[in-house]
């Protein structure tokens, strides 16, 4: 559904993107997350055509947006909704009007677009609505009517920037339900752009990271997860900060990746390391896999090297840990 | 010799209130011309500007020097240089109607630089989601720009009228007529300071209420 081929984008001598190729299969819910600065931004103007990559091609069903422009590029923007970070509503407009514009701008007539406007308001849970200008409108309100807004042209595609960034844990996790109810009953395609780790595990069925401008990962969920020692599973499951108060201390960070909690336990008794010595933990069920790590604290290096390679001969990832 | 003051005096009485109905008028042509070309003008302006949705430097550089030059010229002067164009339009040099042509040309590009302004309020998020949706330049300026600058449009009108309203009573210097050419014959010239005065209370009755109307619309246009 949405194809990226060798996507490259230079400003001035900053390059900002290189040899990205992704491709999201239809009904997919795919994030991209990176650093600030990684590229994000970026990528998404060069989906939308705001921005044109220097070279390598942007397809979306099918059709290529990077040698479109004028007409043929507002035609083919209609397939794709787009929901933003600070939602951008007009002021001027009510919840109504607000989502009804993208039919205004395809030339459908008022009465048409007003009652499908009006179903999508009741889509998103917000009948009662319609007559609210967004002042009138909650953060999480707001963005609802965004989505509805970015539904209103039947799209293929939801573009979402950030989508969560600016509301507080449950209005994000009444907005993410939201989304994955439009995929469920609407079979729409999704990307997602965030720099908030716990949407991508909340709804991502697949996630790209970003670094320096390359796609520094890519895969199903569950298996960048998996991945023992990856950059991204450590993002993804954090662990909770512990203050650190013995200087000589020495870390030692274990996956649970393809192993369990017992036999971690059992193979650093071997090297002489009780359960008293894990520091931090963190352990999420993602898609029935248990994925998270475990943080030791030994006393020297020796005992840490010990311990490593005790985890290491029973087939467990681990590695000292800055 | 005493000459009939205040409400005896029949430069007040008599003539007070057409002179006030002609500065009336003066003002609500003007400024109703300034919007109607000023509001294009200024929306060419901003389009042409850097980061514009046409963005033209060499247009936008041209537009600016014309409405600066303008706006710099003093406005009794601008009348007096519009002599000749007012009587090729209105078929006279002398009365109001020849004063809104003079009044128009100075207020158009005044209003325009402040609908510029206005326009730069609006913020980049909005334009891009409409832009997303396929929206056309033209569809993004009448859909987006204009009705979400509407209160600073408004606003801007204001203030290009209360301008007009000084303008009007310079303009009375040269003939314009209205209360500015009262207010000059008769409070200067014939030395009546109960006409000055009235007039200057007319026209600041005038003022307040063009601010007061402009205000009360504006707000009832803002939804943020
Ligand atoms: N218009 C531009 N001109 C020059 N450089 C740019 C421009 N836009 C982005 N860049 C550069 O491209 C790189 C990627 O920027 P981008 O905005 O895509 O990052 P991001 O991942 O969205 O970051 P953030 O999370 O902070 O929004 C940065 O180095 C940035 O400085
Ligand atoms: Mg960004």
């Amino acid at each position: 559904m949405i194809e990226l081929r060798a996507l490259r984008k230079v400003f001035g001598d900053t390059v900002a993107l290189e040899e990205i190729d992704l491709s999201v299969p239809a009904g997919e819910i795919h994030g991209i997350v990176g650093r600030s600065g990684a590229g994000k931004s970026t990528l998404i103007r060069c989906l939308t055509g705001l921005d044109s990559p220097t070279s390598g091609t942007v397809s979306i069903d099918g059709v290529d947006l990077t040698n479109r422009s004028g007409a043929g590029l507002r035609e083919a923007r209609r397939n794709i909704g787009m929901v933003f970070q600070h939602v951008n509503l007009l002021d001027s407009r009510t919840a109504l009007h607000n989502v009804a514009q993208p039919l205004k701008i395809a030339g459908i007539g008022k009465a048409e677009r007003l009652a499908k406007a009006r179903e999508l308001l009741d889509f998103v849970g917000l009948g009662d609505r319609v007559d609210n200008y967004p002042a009138q409108l909650s953060g999480g309100q707001k963005q609802r009517v965004g989505i509805a807004r970015a539904l209103a042209a039947e799209p293929k595609v939801l573009l979402c920037d950030e989508p969560t960034s600016a509301l507080d844990a449950s209005t994000t996790d009444q907005i993410l339900g939201l989304i994955r109810s439009l995929r469920d009953r609407l079979g729409i395609t999704v990307l997602i752009i965030t720099h908030e780790m716990s949407v991508v595990r909340e709804i991502c069925d697949s996630v790209t990271l970003l670094a320096d401008g390359r796609v520094a990962k890519t895969g199903k969920l569950a298996e960048v997860l998996s991945e023992p020692g990856s950059a991204l599973a450590k993002d993804l499951v954090p662990l909770p900060p512990v203050g650190i108060d013995d200087s000589e201390g020495r870390l030692v960070e274990v996956s649970l990746a393809g192993t369990d909690l017992p036999t971690v336990l059992t193979a650093a008794q071997k090297a002489g390391v009780s359960a008293e010595a894990i520091l931090a933990g963190a352990v999420e069920t993602i898609e029935g896999r248990q994925i998270g790590r475990l943080r030791f604290t030994v006393g020297s290096a020796e005992q840490s090297n010990g311990l490593i390679s005790a985890l290491k001969a029973d087939g467990i990832y681990a590695e000292e840990a800055a | 010799m005493n000459d009939p003051m205040w409400l005896d005096n029949p430069a007040i009485t008599d003539q007070m209130w057409p002179a006030a109905v002609e500065t009336l008028l003066m003002t609500a042509w003007s400024t109703g011309l300034a919007v109607l070309f000023g509001l294009p003008l200024g929306i060419w302006l901003f389009t042409a500007s850097k980061g514009g949705l046409n963005s033209n430097q060499f247009v936008y550089r041209v537009l600016s020097f014309i409405v600066d030059v303008t706006r710099s010229i003093p406005f009794i002067i601008l009348i007096i240089a519009l002599i000749p164009f007012a009587r090729f339009v209105v078929g006279s040099a002398l009365g109001w109607q020849a004063t809104v042509v003079s009044l128009t040309i100075g207020a158009i590009p005044f209003y325009a630089r402040l609908v510029e302004n206005s326009l730069r309020e609006v913020s980049e998020g909005k334009v891009e989601a409409a832009l997303m949706m396929g929206a056309s330049n033209g569809q993004v300026i009448r859909q987006v720009y204009v009705p979400e600058a509407k209160p600073g449009l408004i606003g801007a009108a204001t203030v290009t009228s209360v301008t007009l309203v000084s303008y009007t009573a310079m303009a009375g210097a040269v003939g314009g007529g209205g209360l500015g050419a009262l207010a000059i014959s008769y409070g200067y010239q014939r030395y009546q300071a109960d006409t000055m005065i009235a007039c200057i209370i007319v026209l600041v009755l005038i003022v307040t209420l063009i601010q007061f109307i402009g205000d009360r619309l504006a707000r009832a246009v803002d939804h943020r």
